[in-house]
């Protein structure tokens, strides 16, 4: 498959509604079920163990006129919660067993609450992902929790769901997870390689197919980009930060790279892609939800929802300026976004310390013209290029 | 159309007065400390566990009422605008801002009113942004945080791993009090001190209970301010359980002489969702001239929901500290247990209306309040207010507005007995 036949595909699964993206899977995939995923994480192996496609919730982007969820929604109130609670009002999601949320912020905690009320028929569930990473009790607390999760997925399909299928979920979702960090590492290397634009709408559409047919598409995928030559581009190396939750358009991407930008590493769709080594899934005494939760509390890429005291955010942003070699960072958060926003405050203060270029600009679904954002990233370019 | 309030017996000012002494007492001590070696921490008020402080005589800080003072005194502003020069954004907490403002101004340390912390407990009990808070605390003084991950609750109650969960983090917390103080850990000292919790949520409970009867003593939103600083802020201290003492004697007086807050109790609100402290009296005053007094809000409970039961108990004292921060207070509760709790209040306070202040700064209370409004009016037949504005920022409050809003409701309630007495 050509890198252009793959995009194409990948577009279109983002052109669907949550649900088509469920029938198009079952056309190969006749049994399984549905189980919709709300940034920026959840156990996914679990999920996939039950039977069931997990499939990321990344609102509805301009392809629903918010109609029902403005009347529940306030007007500072991001625009992701707005469009999935009205996927949900407007019955789009009757074919999913149900959906998961996680304690990322404030605003996700009351939307799954008035998804669970307005769809009664649904299974939604919150999870409440631990917060303190180093505690005496954090791991047994985490494990105890994904087997809550377990068990009550398993009574809504109706079936057990085995340590032998999480344990064969977790390497396949291993070497998902594998493919994509060679993706990023490739494109971090080789500048011109790959579009940023190009790397999203990938990891995007991973989240609405089957991850056994996601591998294929991502081994094709890198066959065909690593033995293409590339020319490598001008401008100024960045890391994206901010965008772990509501995604940027990717009109938006185009814009940072046309701006004359590069970028080298960012955080969208980082809840599928959370782990930096792979989850043990095999050995004499496996436990596979011991092993999800371990991995969870200390082998996590940081984030802007997770506390963890002894590896600070703003360090890990100065790591991953490093590893990727950038230069300077555009902060890209939703508007609205409490954690971004609050997050960006700190940051600042350790990017400035260190003597770090950086510029914010926000974004929202229903954003179709980047003018503004255009004109700040190409002044900001331009003072680096020519400093 | 204007109701006149009972002010000639001075019950309301009595209550107000008592809170006021003791807050201030222990205002005076955080002052005190800013030049002594006394040990401080930092602590949220939802949830808390300040009884663990004061076995370790640790003087406990709460952010939330410096920021909520700033807001009362109408100095927030300033700060708000200080924070966003640094970068927080229009749409951050005003609560966050306000209080951080007032840190880079000199109002925390040796010049200030507040004592730098030791450390910061940082008891997550379901506000997230208390975390990015602290955190901006621990940072700008570079002192050591300690995080208390209390569960969300997610199912019918908190389950025993949740309950182990919490109670190991305590069982660090105390490790960590001993190492800085240098004292033992005194379980003896401990149950005195939730034996004092006890008695003052008692009162409390009380307190709230007196407001079934009509007229209701006092009004269960803007009066309850009065009480929410000794509960939260200086539970466990023999000062705030005898405070109950005496505020529960001042109600029952109320009640057995037929005394309301009002004169003509027209209206019986629930309140919902914080107040706008920076316009506190003018906000009370669109109600009272309507004859609209609270006779329960869901924002008092915040620290905890005391008046369903739950007590601390000595017996159980780890144990009953991590029931509280996980199931007994508002916050770490779901949207769908709030609208019961409402519910509730409803039918035992006989209330008339639901008011929905819905607050820009917080969307733990405010997300999702349209969704709240829709199941009040449609499905249960209660007669809902949504008026917004904010409870730290005083640009987004707008009198004129609000009043329209305030006073079109209350116009179509009077009109609404009016003609269902017509029709009886």
């Amino acid at each position: 498959m050509s890198t252009e036949a793959i995009l194409e595909r990948c577009r279109a699964l983002l052109e669907m509604m949550p649900g088509e993206a469920l029938t198009e899977a079952r056309k190969t995939h006749p049994d399984i079920g549905g189980l919709a995923v709300f940034p920026l994480y959840a156990p996914f192996e679990v999920i996939h163990a039950a039977g069931l496609m997990p499939v990321g919730m990344f609102g509805a982007g301009e392809q629903v006129e918010i109609s029902h969820a403005d009347s529940r929604f306030q007007s500072f109130i991001c625009s992701i919660a707005k469009s999935t609670l009205e996927l949900f009002l407007r019955g789009d999601m009757k074919s999913f067993e149900g959906a998961v949320f996680s304690s990322i912020c404030d605003v996700a905690r009351n939307l799954s609450s008035l998804v669970k009320r307005n769809t009664p028929d649904l299974y939604i569930e919150y999870l409440h992902l631990p917060q303190n990473m180093d505690s005496a009790g954090s791991l047994g607390y985490t494990r105890a929790e994904f087997a809550r999760f377990r068990d009550n997925l398993s009574a809504r399909v109706g079936r057990p769901i085995t340590d032998e299928a999480i344990a064969e979920s977790t390497k396949i979702y291993n070497r998902v997870r594998s493919l994509m960090r060679d993706l990023y590492d490739h494109r971090m290397r080789h500048s011109g390689a790959i579009a940023a634009s190009d790397v999203c709408t990938v990891i995007r559409a991973g989240t609405r197919m089957m991850p056994e047919d996601f591998i294929p598409l991502l081994e094709a995928l890198l066959d065909q980009v690593k033995s293409t030559p590339s020319h490598p581009r001008d401008g100024v190396p960045v890391v994206i930060e901010g965008s772990f939750c509501e995604q940027p358009p990717l009109a938006l991407i185009d814009v940072i790279e046309a701006a004359g930008c590069l970028i080298k590493d960012d955080d969208m769709v980082i809840g599928w892609r959370l782990f930096r080594q792979d989850i043990p899934s095999n050995g004499p005494a496996m436990d596979p939800l011991g092993a999800l939760a371990e991995a969870y509390l200390k082998h996590s890429v940081y984030t802007s929802v997770r506390y963890d005291r002894a590896k600070p955010r703003t360090e890990g942003l100065m790591d991953r300026m490093k590893d990727s070699g950038a230069d300077a960072v555009v902060f890209a958060p939703a508007k609205f976004c409490e954690p971004a926003l609050l997050d960006y405050v700190l940051f600042r203060k350790k990017l400035d310390e260190k003597g770090v270029p950086h510029l914010k600009i926000e974004f929202e679904e229903k954003m179709w013209t980047f003018e503004a954002s255009r004109t700040e990233l190409e002044t900001f370019a331009e003072s680096m290029l020519f400093d | 159309m204007r109701t006149t309030v009972a002010e000639d017996k001075d019950y309301r000012g009595k209550v107000h007065q008592l809170s006021r002494d003791i807050m201030t007492d222990w205002m005076t001590e955080l002052k005190d400390a800013t030049k002594s070696p006394t040990p401080s921490a930092y602590m949220m008020i939802s949830g808390n566990c300040v009884e663990i402080l004061r076995c370790f005589d640790i003087l406990p800080v709460f952010p939330e009422v410096n920021a909520l003072q700033l807001a009362i005194r109408k100095q927030s502003l300033p700060y708000i605008i200080k924070s966003e020069e640094i970068g927080y954004a229009s749409d951050n907490c005003a609560y966050v801002k306000a209080d951080v403002g007032y840190t880079m101004c000199g109002g925390v340390g040796e010049n200030g009113n507040i004592p730098v912390p030791d450390f910061i407990v940082c008891n997550f009990v379901g506000c997230n942004v208390y975390i990015k808070w602290f955190e901006h605390c621990a940072s700008m003084f570079d002192v050591p945080m300690i995080m208390l991950d209390i569960p969300f609750v997610r199912e019918d109650g908190p389950s025993t791993d949740d309950v182990k969960y919490v109670m190991t983090q305590l069982k660090e917390l105390i490790a960590h009090c001993e190492k800085l103080t240098g004292k033992k850990f005194d379980i003896d000292r401990l149950r005195e001190v939730l034996g004092y919790s006890a008695r003052a949520e008692r009162g409390w409970s009380r307190c709230k209970e007196l407001c079934k009867r009509k007229p209701t003593p006092f009004d269960a939103y803007f009066d309850s301010i009065n009480m929410m600083g000794p509960i939260n802020a200086l539970r466990g201290s023999k000062v705030a359980a005898d405070f109950f003492d005496q505020v529960v004697e001042q109600y029952e007086g109320m009640v057995s002489d037929g005394m309301g807050v009002l004169e003509d109790e027209r209206f019986r609100i629930v309140f919902e969702g914080p107040p706008p402290y920076p316009y506190y009296r003018n906000f009370r005053n669109l109600f009272e001239a309507w004859g609209a007094v609270a006779v329960q809000s869901t924002y008092s409970t915040v620290g905890g929901t005391w008046e369903f039961g739950f007590t601390h108990d000595p017996e159980r004292p780890l144990e009953s500290i991590a029931e509280q921060m996980i199931i007994h207070n508002l916050c770490n509760r779901s949207m769908i247990e709030r609208y019961a709790q409402i519910q509730s209040y409803v039918d035992e306070y006989d209330a008339d209306a639901l008011v929905i202040h819905s607050i820009k700064s917080c969307r733990l209370f405010s997300a999702g309040q349209g969704d709240m409004r829709e199941y009040f009016t449609k499905d249960r037949g209660v007669p809902t207010l949504m008026v917004e504005s904010d409870l730290e920022d005083p640009r987004y409050y707008a009198e004129a507005q609000m009043k329209n809003r305030i006073d079109a409701f209350f116009e179509a309630l009077t009109y609404k007995r009016i003609r269902g007495k017509a029709t009886a």
